[in-house]
């Protein structure tokens, strides 16, 4: 009997730790929680949150901070996250200067970064590496594709953006697919929130068409400005002018916008539709572009988590690029630079139920990589 | 270039300057009259631009919402001069940075609490909506008109108030000898609390302006704190007058900038190159002409003469 009991004991523990390696994962998230770009940051954090929560693994613990937008306290965050906290895994910054700032480090000291959004191209070259991933896109994806579009419609474009890494990335992704004439390339200053100056520029410019990269707080001040000023000429931009978590404060003004994105809140698949349905029942509201990027950096680490220890870098890494998810998007892989594969739609801003949303019109690329993943050596 | 679109230009310059008016006239008379740095300041605008926002959806009305705004603001300028600034009258600027920097984080927070992480929207009221054609083939928003012919009342008003009344007599009393006025009977207290809620109230007001510009959020004063306090120290600590030409002359230097520095580099380099350098460039203008002003005019163009 107690022979019997003895194996049956070690036969249930050795079958527990066959099943799931039963190892601890912290994550350390830092996302914009405050200021003008606090709506991107609180998306990312739920958006994540929820997926982990209906992983129900209950071995992985994440701790949140706020970075404020500002990238010395990204770094201070990131590094308090790495040596006090011993996290496993950093997550959720929303701007390209700030994962700037923290991804180097943090891969130097043989951290995973897994990103939900930020994805400059100083990370996708020749700067690559085996610990960072991209679960969004490559910044210039969304850019490259409206560029495309307007080929069909514009002859005359005026190109905006902020003045920081991902602006550049975004009028350098444009142009790249864009071959009409340029009547203005503008930079502004990041945080900006009056653009009454590039406003009067525009209507000068004798432009067809307006192609705006202005995310978060900026967004909402540059259309309710332009939709003010009287103005006529029809505005595009990459999807994030136009997500969930700005349009309705921009109100009535971005109707009839064109944007692009990897997902929309109309896409007609049951992984789609599941998780808008859990995302609206959880927070109340519809998810934006930020929601669903986070949600699947989310669920690469629980399902890399799942199959490897953390602590086996090179295996962890196996497993994160398997890519072995339900993503809302549809169609997800990694490309060799550790960035997506994925396709890009043409969304049109539309009010459904006296809500303001993205609808989807057609794709714009099937399985789109990016420009940098053949200088990337890893 | 053509002429409308300078037209255009100056008066966005002069819009800008004249809302940077609006945050600095309170700035510069608290500190002029008190002698207090009040970092709180862009927290009042914050204050003024949400209570503006939540009267309006309240009420459907923005009217309503100016006037909760001003009274708002005013109010919280009020209890925080009642409750803190009152005991840091005697201390030095350090402690008063300190405890007003204080009142930003709980200002902050508070508001966060309150509203939540996410913008709240303001539109403008439909009498102030559509555009002017001005000319020269130009054309304006109504509503950026109607701000700057607000400040320019604001203006007119402040200069009655504190030149031809009783009350602006004792501000001016009160800028030149503070313990002269008290000992001659005037309640240097009330005086104080009213020229804080004063401050407070234009801030407010700019806040609830702009608010139906830009978004309305939490932290959205900082910004302009900054610029405002380029402002003061441009026009001379102390003088309103000085906050006036001072914004005025930032706004137009910095609407200006932004559009004319990077086509004058087009000339040189090529317009991408152009656009990115000539916006990191406007964005620094207004410092370089703040160094440039304060090394000719240590004390600012228009310094108080008692001071």
């Amino acid at each position: 009997m107690k022979t019997m009991l003895a194996a049956a004991t070690m036969a249930l523990s050795l079958g527990a730790s066959g099943l799931v390696m039963a190892e601890p994962l912290k994550i350390g998230m830092i996302t914009t929680l405050s200021g003008g770009g606090a709506g991107l940051g609180v998306d990312t954090r739920d958006g994540f949150m929820l997926a982990i929560k209906q992983s129900g693994n209950k071995d992985i613990t994440v701790v949140t901070e706020d970075d404020a937008q500002k990238p010395e306290l990204a770094v201070q965050i990131a590094d308090k996250m790495i040596q006090s906290d011993n996290v496993d895994v950093l997550t959720g910054i929303v701007w390209s200067n700030l994962l700037m700032a923290v991804v180097p480090g943090a891969v130097a000291q043989g951290k995973f970064y897994v990103s939900t959004n930020a994805a400059p191209a100083a990370l996708a070259g020749q700067g690559c590496n085996k610990l960072y991933f991209n679960a969004a896109y490559q910044n210039d994806n969304l850019h490259e594709a409206m560029g495309e579009y307007a080929n069909k419609t514009n002859k005359k474009m005026f190109i905006l953006a902020p003045n920081y890494p991902a602006g550049k990335d975004s009028l350098t992704g444009f142009k790249r697919y864009y071959k009409g004439e340029l009547a203005g390339e503008v930079y502004t200053k990041v945080g900006q929130t009056d653009y009454a100056a590039e406003i009067a520029q525009m209507r000068a410019s004798g432009a067809d068409g307006i192609f705006v990269f202005l995310p978060g707080g900026m967004g909402i001040a540059f259309m309710k400005q332009f939709a003010q000023s009287g103005v006529k000429i029809p505005v595009m931009g990459p999807g994030f002018s136009f997500s969930q978590d700005v349009l309705p404060a921009i109100g009535d003004a971005a109707l009839g916008a064109k944007a692009s994105g990897q997902w929309a809140p109309d896409f007609d698949t049951e992984v789609s539709k599941k998780f808008t349905a859990d995302f609206q029942k959880e927070y109340n509201r519809l998810p934006s572009i930020y929601a669903v990027q986070a949600y699947d950096a989310a669920q690469l680490i629980v399902s890399a988590a799942g199959k490897a220890s953390v602590k086996d870098a090179d295996a962890f890494r196996n497993e994160l690029l398997k890519a072995d998810i339900q993503s809302p998007r549809g169609n997800f892989k990694f490309n060799t630079n550790q960035h997506p594969i994925q396709d890009i739609y043409l969304t049109e801003v539309v009010k459904k139920d006296g809500v303001l949303t993205n609808k989807t019109v057609e794709k714009i690329f099937t399985d789109h990589g990016d420009a940098y993943a053949k200088d990337c050596k890893i | 270039m053509t002429i409308a679109l300078a037209l255009e230009q100056l008066l966005n310059g002069i819009q800008l300057g004249v809302m940077l008016f609006l945050m600095a006239a309170g700035l510069t008379l608290i500190f002029g009259v008190m002698g207090l740095i009040n970092l709180a300041h862009g927290s009042l605008y914050m204050v003024g631009a949400f209570a503006c926002a939540t009267v309006a959806a309240w009420t459907g009305s923005f009217w309503l919402g100016l006037i909760a705004s001003l009274a708002c603001a005013a109010a919280a300028g009020a209890i925080v001069e009642l409750a803190v600034i009152r005991r840091l009258y005697d201390r030095d600027h350090l402690d008063q940075v300190l405890a007003t920097f204080a009142l930003i984080l709980i200002f902050s927070e508070g508001t966060r609490w309150l509203f939540g992480d996410f913008p709240l929207y303001l539109d403008i009221p439909p009498l102030l909506q559509g555009i002017v054609n001005l000319p020269g083939d130009a054309s304006y928003p109504v509503y950026r008109l109607a701000i700057i012919a607000v400040g320019a009342l604001i203006a007119l008003g402040l200069y009655l108030l504190i030149g031809k009344t009783r009350l602006g007599m004792r501000i001016r009393a009160g800028e030149s000898d503070r313990e002269m006025i008290g000992a001659l009977g005037v309640d240097i207290r009330t005086l104080y609390t009213l020229v804080f809620a004063l401050g407070s109230a234009l801030a407010g007001l700019a806040g609830a302006l702009v608010g139906a510009l830009q978004s309305v959020q939490v932290g959205m004063g900082e910004p302009v704190l900054i610029l405002a306090f380029v402002v003061i120290v441009i026009g001379g600590i102390g003088s309103i007058k000085g906050a006036l030409y001072g914004a005025l002359l930032v706004g137009v230097t910095d609407t200006l900038g932004r559009f004319l520095l990077p086509q004058l580099l087009a000339l040189f380099v090529d317009p991408s190159q152009a656009g990115m350098i000539g916006g990191a460039m406007a964005s620094m203008l207004i410092y370089v002409v703040m160094a440039v002003i304060l090394a000719v005019k240590p004390r600012g163009l228009f310094p108080p003469a008692h001071a």
